[in-house]
């Protein structure tokens, strides 16, 4: 890094750096870490619900393998995609921070949230579909008898793609106000360490998704 | 920061939108992996598709080929105390008889007890 350009940019944004940072560069270093640390507590949170997963798994398979028939595919399929063009548009919106593009991070943040928001609205016609059919969790299972164990497919089902469904929510919440900050120009090559860490967060989001999807949907 | 003051915008957005079109390639082999029948290997394919991909997320849309080492540190620690939780319970079941949840009212099997002549007591 040449300590001119730094100089520069620090000029004009001195108001973001803390007193008790050496550096803008400093700063930004302690926060990604501090952000790594509380992704590690998520993979650890979500962890404890794909152990069980695996084990009930390995206890039922029959029954695991007859559950998944009901999820559908295409949908899971969908959304997939639709997470992973998210991750993208979020990464171009850390870039466009990155190389003071303030129209195209505004732009890259609104598709993020509007790829969010197109997650949800699926996940929420699979939901109804499956609530019309008494596929629920735990006791509330009405579809086949509770003897066949289908219904511990879907307590897993419905709490971890509940529990990733309400990161989804949390993501659009953090973006809005990532968005609002970028509208009010915050953000410039000097300082974008929040859209660095709201990024990060969405992609972690993503990366649950991708081992949900083939553990939930592509049984065999 | 720094890094990537350094680092060329251009490059840098053709290898998001590449990594995008791997990700999204690496999907749909995964959906044609589950249609074809390779027995217990299939989770084990999905799960190194998924591996695959999230390592690519991590590495490229996450910046960690360019962060300091310790992000990338944190992060697979999370991982293996995870596959420490998951390889030790795995080793349980496996090791173990026959497990049911306590709400579940099926038989459960006791071994027998010497017929006792007092059986009144309860």
């Amino acid at each position: 890094m040449s300590t001119a350009v730094v100089h520069d940019h620090e000029s004009g944004h001195e108001s973001h750096l803390q007193h008790h940072f050496a550096d803008s560069e400093q700063q930004a270093e302690t926060s990604k870490l501090g952000m790594w640390l509380f992704l590690a507590t998520e993979i650890l949170l979500f962890g404890g619900l794909f152990v069980g997963f695996g084990i009930s798994q390995i206890k039922y398979p029959e029954a695991f393998l007859a559950a998944h028939e009901h999820l559908q595919k295409p949908l899971g399929f969908l959304n997939t995609v639709v997470l992973l063009i998210s991750s993208w548009t979020m990464v171009m919106g850390v870039w466009s921070a990155r190389n003071n593009k303030q129209k195209a991070l505004q732009m890259f943040l609104l598709l993020t949230i509007a790829c969010a928001l197109i997650f949800l609205g699926v996940k929420y016609f699979e939901y109804s579909h499956k609530f019309e059919d008494g596929l629920l969790p735990g006791r509330f299972y009405t579809h086949s008898p509770m003897s066949d164990h289908q219904f511990v497919f879907f307590s897993f089902y419905f709490m971890m793609t509940g529990l990733h469904g309400f990161h989804i929510l949390g993501g659009i919440g953090v973006l809005t106000w990532i968005y609002l900050r970028a509208r009010r120009g915050e953000f410039s090559s000097a300082y974008y360490t929040p859209v660095d860490l709201v990024g990060l967060y969405w992609h972690l989001v993503d990366m649950i998704w991708i081992y949900l999807f083939p553990l939930l949907y592509l049984i065999k | 920061m720094s890094e990537h003051t350094a680092s060329n915008p251009k490059k840098d957005a053709i290898s998001y939108a590449v990594t995008l079109t791997v990700l999204l390639v690496l999907t749909f082999i995964t959906v044609g992996a589950s249609y074809l029948d390779f027995g217990s290997g299939n989770v084990v394919i999905a799960l190194v598709i998924a591996t695959i991909k999230a390592s690519l997320v991590g590495l490229i849309f996450m910046h960690l080929l360019h962060e300091k080492p310790i992000d990338g540190l944190v992060l697979v620690a999370g991982f293996l105390l995870l596959s420490l939780f998951l390889g030790f319970c795995f080793i349980d079941i496996d090791s173990r008889g026959d497990l049911q949840p306590a709400n579940v009212k099926a038989p459960v099997l006791v071994p027998a007890k010497p017929a006792a002549p007092a059986a009144k007591h309860q």
